[in-house]
């Protein structure tokens, strides 16, 4: 079993191995990240950076690819060398210089104060005293919000999640970059932009430290992309040519083009939903629905392959081992079951490259929730083995086998039945506990759920939707385990009755 | 070494801090059928798992078929060698138990296949035919072969376990109390078969309870008491006219 791991993880390594130079490699976290880059209607990638990138990558003679990772991984992704750059609204500051290289910027902009509709007008930062602001993680927002005294600031992962909170009163606004509060706040009725610009800051594309010929192709193209007008054509058509980036970026300070993306994006967005326009909009992610799907699916399984193989070999070394074993297994154990399994897999992810292990994405998942289960499993199996009476060991040494023939033709099969229930049950967990791997790059369910509950707005339709969906996902699973188990309780089965995979009748004692 | 097909010397066992068996000695020779009674908890048990390595004697010598272990200081776990042998040694010994231990996951027929075919390499067929034919000998014809253990009566299972251990042709035949778990009116059918086999040469030691038994069907009755073997006696001796007061104080109640 741990060798069909192997060759699947090789395989995937093969898949995801570096891509050639003609390509450039970029990463953004397209969930709830309008106008940045974002899956926007029909599933497609679109976006402001989407487009300068690409405008970029055309005039250095490469396709551009784009990969996907969540927000907080993006820069350690580059550490790993998934993609060649990150291009998804990250300020260049002091702080980050130091771990990535930075394009030269290609927007600059500041930031935005959001309040609640009717709040008074704010002017300074310093009127935020004893009040909750919501902002996103590693933003100079954030930075700015930490600088003053007696201001709570609250972190966020999607910057809906921030605009909901304050329109719902649970915080007194949101400070943020200006295209975000520009998209996401500006369209919703019971907020209002309040205060002036507060701050500077300029987007640069992240790349790897050591990466100083990317850096320079780069900026080369990216010169190119502004002096030729393309890049105020972009940004106007997005709505996002302001005074200060055109000043910045020497540019004339009127819009080229009118504001066609942004009007789209606001009518799509104002839309009032009707249940049947909701169904509708859920069958039109079906294609990433049923994708996320088989990830979940294929990660759960290949993730419980590897927990039974591992837990398996772990229950006999701490039942049947010499001490070392004995003890190897036991701290196994311990020290799995005692510390968080997403913990588990940022080390695995994220940790390990360090010291030179590199693994994909789906591989890491699988070898964190199997790793993971595997010290669950042992301990399962443990009880089952332990279950078996002692006269049918005796028997079986007895009659000649020894005692690994005992424990493999006569104890084990024995005890299969009776660890079937708990293992059952751990399996369904596992299919849950794989929402975890979203955290590792992976669009599974939950990083479906993501998707679609920040393109739709709709977090309680797209919550049920999704948990229908692991609901479903487990239930077959669940009566093939209850079916096998009838199967296997040859001991207790009277002559003729025979259990059925359909037969859902109690079983009679 | 005598002609005896078992000869005991002198075995020691001990659990924790209390002795079981304080130097016990037995010569059976071959198609003997040997009771052995006794109170409880004197040694009688222990003594025979001790035969077939059950329990690892602390010191003594037991030679089985030719094979001879010389068991001493062993108080720890016992060095590998004597694994070995023991593993041997029991490759002669058929055991059957209290409580039947038949695998509760096979049917009868895979529960006497499984330890040629595995032990052995005996081809499946094979296996099958003699476990037939073995089931068929203890009274369990063809209806009996596919059920499972728990499909069966008490006397049924503990027929098939000595059909089981029969399978391996063991030259002698362990009973660790094989009918205290049995109904009354089941225990005849187990010992009527172990009375067939006797008619047939095969060498048995019993562990019992069953006087009548003993006294009917054995050739001799070792009485033990405290980790002793007290007396070994002709079976209508021992009944009629026991040597030792410990013997006569045990058996004034059954006679």
């Amino acid at each position: 079993m741990r060798k069909l791991a192997l060759i699947i993880g090789l395989a995937l390594s093969v898949l995801i191995a570096r891509a050639d130079d003609a390509v450039l490699r970029w990463a953004a976290d397209p969930d709830s990240n309008a106008p940045y880059s974002f899956f926007g209607p029909g599933n497609k990638l679109a976006g402001f950076e989407d487009e300068i990138i690409t405008a970029i990558a055309k005039r250095m003679g490469r396709t551009p690819r784009f990969i996907q990772n969540d927000w907080d991984g993006l820069i350690p992704g580059l550490g790993r060398d998934l993609y060649d750059c990150v291009i998804c609204g990250i300020e260049i500051t002091p702080e980050k210089a130091g771990e990535v290289l930075f394009s030269n910027p290609y927007y600059v902009t500041f930031e935005q104060l959001v309040v609640r509709k009717g709040t008074p007008l704010i002017t300074s930062l310093d009127e935020l005293k004893g009040k909750q602001i919501g902002t996103l993680n590693q933003t100079s927002a954030l930075n700015m919000l930490e600088k003053i005294p007696g201001v709570e600031a609250k972190t966020y992962n999607e910057e809906v999640n921030a605009y909901q909170d304050v329109a719902h009163g649970r915080l007194f606004g949101v400070l943020l970059d200006y295209p975000i509060a520009k998209y996401y706040a500006a369209p919703n009725p019971n907020l209002q932009f309040t205060g002036p610009p507060f701050g500077e800051i300029s987007y640069g594309i992240a790349l790897g430290k050591t990466n100083t010929v990317l850096q320079q192709e780069i900026n080369a193209a990216l010169t190119q992309v502004i002096a030729s007008g393309e890049m105020r054509d972009i940004l106007s058509r997005w709505g996002l040519w302001t005074p200060v980036v055109a000043g910045a970026l020497g540019q004339p300070e009127d819009a080229s083009l009118p504001d066609t993306e942004y009007k789209a994006f606001v009518a799509a967005h104002s839309v009032k939903a009707t249940l049947w326009t909701r169904l509708l909009r859920y069958a039109g992610y079906w294609p990433l629905l049923l994708k996320a799907a088989l990830l979940t699916l294929e990660v759960s399984i290949a993730g419980m392959i590897l927990a039974i193989g591992v837990g398996f070999t772990l229950a006999i070394m701490r039942v049947f081992g010499s001490w070392p074993l004995r003890w190897l297994a036991t701290l196994y154990i311990e020290i799995v079951r005692g510390t968080p399994l997403l913990i588990q897999l940022y080390i695995i992810f994220y940790g390990l490259p360090t010291i030179g292990i590199q693994l994909s994405p789906i591989v890491a998942g699988v070898l964190g929730l199997g790793l993971n289960y595997a010290a669950y499993e042992a301990e399962n199996y443990r009880a089952g083995l332990l279950a078996i009476p002692r006269g049918q060991m005796e028997a079986a040494r007895a009659l000649g086998l020894t005692r690994r023939q005992g424990l493999f033709h006569v104890v084990i099969p024995q005890s299969f039945r009776l660890v079937l229930p708990p293992v059952t049950n751990d399996f369904i967990s596992l299919l849950k506990d794989s929402s975890l791997v979203s955290m590792v790059t992976l669009l599974d369910l939950t990083g479906a759920y993501n998707r679609i509950a920040t393109q739709t707005f709709d977090y309680f339709g797209t919550g049920l939707l999704i948990a229908a969906i692991y609901l479903l996902i487990g239930l077959p699973f669940v009566r093939l385990a209850r079916y096998t188990e009838e199967m296997l309780a040859v001991d207790q089965r009277k002559p003729l009755q025979k259990p059925g995979l359909f037969n859902f009748s109690k079983r009679k004692k | 070494m005598s002609g005896s097909l078992l000869s005991v010397q002198n075995l020691h066992k001990h659990f924790d801090e209390s002795p079981i068996l304080k130097g016990v000695s037995l010569d059976v020779e071959a198609g003997d059928l040997v009771s052995i009674i006794g109170p409880s908890g004197c040694g009688k048990s222990t003594f025979l798992r001790c035969l077939n390595f059950l329990e690892i004697p602390d010191a003594g010598r037991i030679s089985l078929a030719g094979v001879t272990i010389d068991c001493h200081g062993l108080e720890d776990a016992p060095p590998k060698d004597i694994q070995i042998r023991a593993h041997e040694l029991r490759q002669h010994v058929g055991m059957v138990f209290q409580q039947f231990n038949l695998f509760p996951h096979r049917t009868v027929l895979e529960n006497t296949m499984l330890a040629p075919v595995v032990a052995r390499g005996v081809p499946r067929e094979e296996a099958a035919a003699n476990g037939r034919r073995l089931l068929e000998k203890v009274g369990l014809g063809a209806s009996f072969t596919g059920r499972y253990p728990a499909q069966m009566s008490g006397g049924q299972q503990q027929r098939a376990a000595i059909a089981r251990a029969l399978a391996m042709n063991p030259k002698v035949m362990l009973y660790d109390e094989p009918t205290s778990a049995l109904d009354p009116e089941l225990v005849d059918e187990v010992l009527k078969v172990m009375k067939d086999l006797d008619a047939e040469g095969m060498t048995q030691i019993v562990v019992t309870h069953e006087m009548r038994f003993a006294r009917d069907a054995s050739d001799y009755i070792v009485f033990m008491e405290g980790g002793h073997i007290v007396e070994i006696s002709d079976e209508d001796d021992i009944f009629t006219n026991p040597k030792d007061e410990r013997t006569r104080h045990f058996l004034k109640r059954f006679i």
